[in-house]
């Protein structure tokens, strides 16, 4: 009899073990399947960061899907009547008539929003830290610097995505920053009025930008997103995991916890907790009203308004930026437009995507790394690393010049030209403070945790410190890393049930 | 073929005793008991969502129910992944994903030969597909990308100000040389543009009364300023942003977006923020019933920069 005329086998593990059975028959999945169940995670908080913006794009697919099915992405104007009285009679788009009817009219409307849009706000966070943690430990370098570059390119979708939807709702917020962008787009040299044009179907506003943004925003974008995700995650499983050293660890192997039982149960709980803690902002904390705001005239604007937080460093650069317009050959570039909102941030992308190979350029370290670097052992990085973060930062804060200068009551002028200095005398500060840092805690002993000083007075009255007794517990106590046992059971298995045998380890 | 008459797969087991095996929890029962009273109350949370939403509660309490409940939920299941589940550490080992050196000869000599061998070996018939991809990515860019709008041409370099329009408000009230005390400012838009959202975008316009007597902004601007009315395009000159905010004590008008501050006795000249050129003046008269109307289109293109203008 040859296998396979064979009729399917009677499992021993009962009707789940039959259709699994059934399932090998045609897909083969018993020889991989059992090797993906024993997929080993380490363990380590900041494993966890990616997990957040994984956990949020899913939240941001379930909730987006809930709003595509109210908005009407058009800019034909209405004559707004809805349920918001103090809007009423007012000539609006129908993007924003029905991003305020979905907001008051459909139950969990106004809560779908804000889920989506904190989402939005938590997914973007958890990208940029993650890309921290993953490049302050070095896990980029070989054999993972093409999984860096999906993840940077992850964020540059993101971000760009994040912003078109901000501009849907076609609120005068969000309408001037269309605006803006029209400007940005404007002001690329030669080509930009062309690009300017095509994108927003003739001058600004025209009436195609609202639904062509729609589309690229629910369609394109999200597509190429999840594509990228699953790239992303299958390089992780053919690559497996990074991990830190310690007992048991080496560059051959991964040590910590399997994906079934263990790491499914942490991962499935932190879902729900990120996903809750998202409701949670989105039924209690208010963002984006845009019926507060009202609908986008384009010869109205609104005082002290930020962007998202993600589009704060480059609003900062065009603020601190000086008036640098160059004009010749009848001919104009806008320089304080073209170089912070066009060619700086290609700058600030580019080093992050090139980075890897930057670094193997400059270290000549060609070997596979699995295992992860301390930030202090790797202090040239770090420095860098921070300096660059501290450059980021200090754009951030420009964007709210206006704000601080009408809190603490400083001058704008002296607002300005302060954050113009701190742009560049922070990073370079930092540089040297990040390498020395990292000097001085390599030269301290690392790893333990300082024990209690028991203080005790001699009968001389002098005062003396001595470090307590280490009790059972205080130190972290690690077996010896095992294999996965084939079957894991708790209570002892029943050594008499079919197919089961206790052998010994 | 029954389960019964074949031999059993040994598998092997990590007995109870095992260390690897045992919860991290010290006390496994109390941690239990917690995680279920958790586990509890999120599933209660939820219900309490469905209620709220039955009910069409408030927003917050929809997203306290669900937030809540979820929460919860998740805390039971990572404590339980993380207590109550075997603590390990356990072990696998990585493999090399590199192949031997005779799987790396085999594959490249296969990509090199099947690739360069074959299309060297007919240049012509390699040259003409290579050609005729590069015409289709090159023709097909056109529907693509051209048919998205329209060239830009001579718009950017007008707007609906033409001579003798009147200066209107946002509700079409045309602007009397009376409407305005020193001081008083207004947003004003071409008749019968008022409403239209190229009136809006492109045309937009302030007219601000600076003094009682014509006032002169800047040479060869002697007749712009009758009466004391001035009118400057609203679009800033830095990323198009309406200049929405007018300091009258300074006489400034300041742009919200980035705090560029143009001076409104000096021809809007840009003393402060990232603004390169001032904002372009509308030159005004007043006709013989004392209403204010405009002499021509802007002398220059209004708004940010772009590389066509001159």
């Amino acid at each position: 009899m040859t296998d396979t005329a064979k009729k399917p086998d009677a499992s021993a593990f009962g009707p789940v073990g039959k259709a699994l059975n059934e399932l090998d028959d045609r897909l083969g999945i018993a020889k991989g399947g059992r090797s993906l169940l024993d997929k080993i995670f380490p363990d380590h908080w900041s494993f966890m960061l990616g997990e957040i913006a994984l956990y949020s794009f899913v939240i941001l697919l379930l909730s987006g899907i809930f709003l595509t099915l109210y908005f009407v992405p058009s800019q034909d104007v209405v004559t707004y009547m809805g349920s918001y009285a103090p809007l009423h009679g007012q000539h609006v788009s129908a993007a924003f008539a029905s991003t305020v009817d979905l907001t008051f009219n459909v139950r969990c409307g106004l809560l779908m929003r804000q889920i989506h849009h904190w989402a939005c706000v938590i997914f973007l966070g958890a990208i940029v830290v993650h890309m921290a943690r993953v490049f302050f430990t070095g896990a980029f370098r070989k054999p993972r610097e093409l999984n860096w570059s999906i993840g940077t390119i992850l964020l540059i979708l993101g971000i760009a995505n994040g912003f078109l939807g901000y501009s849907l709702p076609d609120d005068l917020v969000s309408g001037t920053g269309l605006r803006i962008a029209f400007s940005i787009t404007e002001s690329i040299p030669v080509v930009g009025t062309y690009l300017s044009f095509f994108l927003f179907g003739g001058n600004f506003p025209g009436t195609a930008v609202i639904p062509r943004f729609f589309t690229i925003h629910v369609l394109l974008v999200p597509l190429i997103m999840l594509g990228l995700v699953t790239a992303h995650l299958f390089l992780l499983v053919r690559q497996k995991h990074t991990q830190f050293p310690g007992k048991g660890r080496t560059e051959k192997n991964v040590v910590g916890a399997p994906m079934v039982p263990v790491f499914a149960a942490k991962a499935t709980g932190f879902f729900f907790m990120v996903f809750g803690v998202t409701a949670l902002l989105g039924g209690l904390a208010q963002i984006n009203p845009i019926w507060q705001f009202g609908p986008y005239d384009a010869a109205k604007i609104s005082y002290a308004v930020q962007p998202d937080w993600y589009m704060g460093w480059l609003d900062g650069a065009l603020r601190i930026w000086p008036a640098w317009e160059w004009t010749g050959f009848g001919h104009t570039i806008p320089l304080e437009v073209t170089l912070p909102a066009v060619i700086l941030p290609g700058i600030v992308f580019t080093l992050a995507l090139l980075w890897p190979g930057l670094e193997r350029k400059l270290t000549k370290d060609e070997a596979m790394h699995n295992l992860l670097d301390r930030p202090r052992d790797r202090p040239k990085r770090t420095a860098f690393g921070s300096a660059y973060f501290a450059f980021l930062a200090m754009l951030f804060i420009a964007s709210s010049t206006d704000v601080v200068a009408n809190f603490f009551h400083i001058s704008l002028n002296a607002v300005l030209w302060a954050m113009r200095v701190l742009v560049i005398l922070v990073p370079l500060i930092t540089y040297p403070v990040a390498y020395a840092l990292c000097k001085e805690l390599q030269a301290a002993e690392g790893g333990k945790r300082k024990r209690a000083n028991v203080v005790t007075r001699t009968a001389e009255g002098e005062y003396v410190a001595v470090p307590a007794e280490q009790r059972p517990g205080d130190g972290h106590h690690e077996l010896d890393p095992e294999p996965v046992p084939d079957f894991i059971d708790f209570d002892g298995a029943d050594p008499s049930a079919p197919g089961v045998r206790q052998v010994g380890r | 073929m029954s389960a019964d008459d074949r031999t059993p797969v040994s598998l092997s087991t990590a007995g109870p005793d095992d260390p690897h095996m045992q919860p991290l929890a010290r006390n496994p029962q109390r941690m239990e008991m917690a995680i279920g009273l958790a586990m509890v109350a999120g599933i209660a949370a939820i219900i309490g969502f469905g209620v709220a939403y039955w009910y069409n509660a408030d927003p917050w309490v929809l997203g306290a129910t669900l937030g809540g409940g979820l929460s919860l939920l998740g805390f039971g299941i990572t404590a339980w992944g993380k207590y109550l589940m075997p603590q390990g550490p356990f072990v696998e080992e990585r493999h090399d994903l590199r192949g031997t050196d005779e799987e790396r000869d085999v594959f490249a000599a296969a990509v090199v030969q099947r690739g360069g061998g074959i299309l060297g070996r007919r240049k012509l018939l390699a040259g003409l597909a290579g050609l005729g991809l590069a015409a289709f990515g090159v023709v097909f860019a056109f529907p693509l990308i051209r048919s998205l709008g329209p060239l830009p041409g001579k718009t950017l370099d007008k707007t609906n100000w033409r001579k003798g329009t009147y200066l209107v408000d946002q509700t079409g009230r045309e602007i009397h040389v009376d409407d305005l005390a020193v001081g008083g400012i207004v947003t004003v838009f071409p008749k019968g543009k008022e409403d239209t959202p190229e009136g809006q975008a492109v045309d937009q316009t302030v007219i601000i009364r600076i003094a009682t007597r014509d006032f002169t902004t800047r040479p060869g601007r002697e007749t712009w300023g009758p009466q004391g009315y001035v009118a400057y395009s609203k679009l800033c000159t830095h990323l198009g942003c309406p200049v929405g905010l007018y300091e009258q004590q300074l006489e400034l008008l300041v742009c919200p977006c980035h705090q560029s501050m143009f001076d409104v006795t000096n021809g809007a000249w840009p003393n402060f923020g990232p603004a390169p050129r001032p904002l372009p003046q509308l030159p005004i008269y007043i006709d013989g019933r004392g209403y204010i109307r405009a002499q021509s289109d802007y002398t220059e293109p209004v708004g940010p920069g772009f590389w066509e203008r001159s």
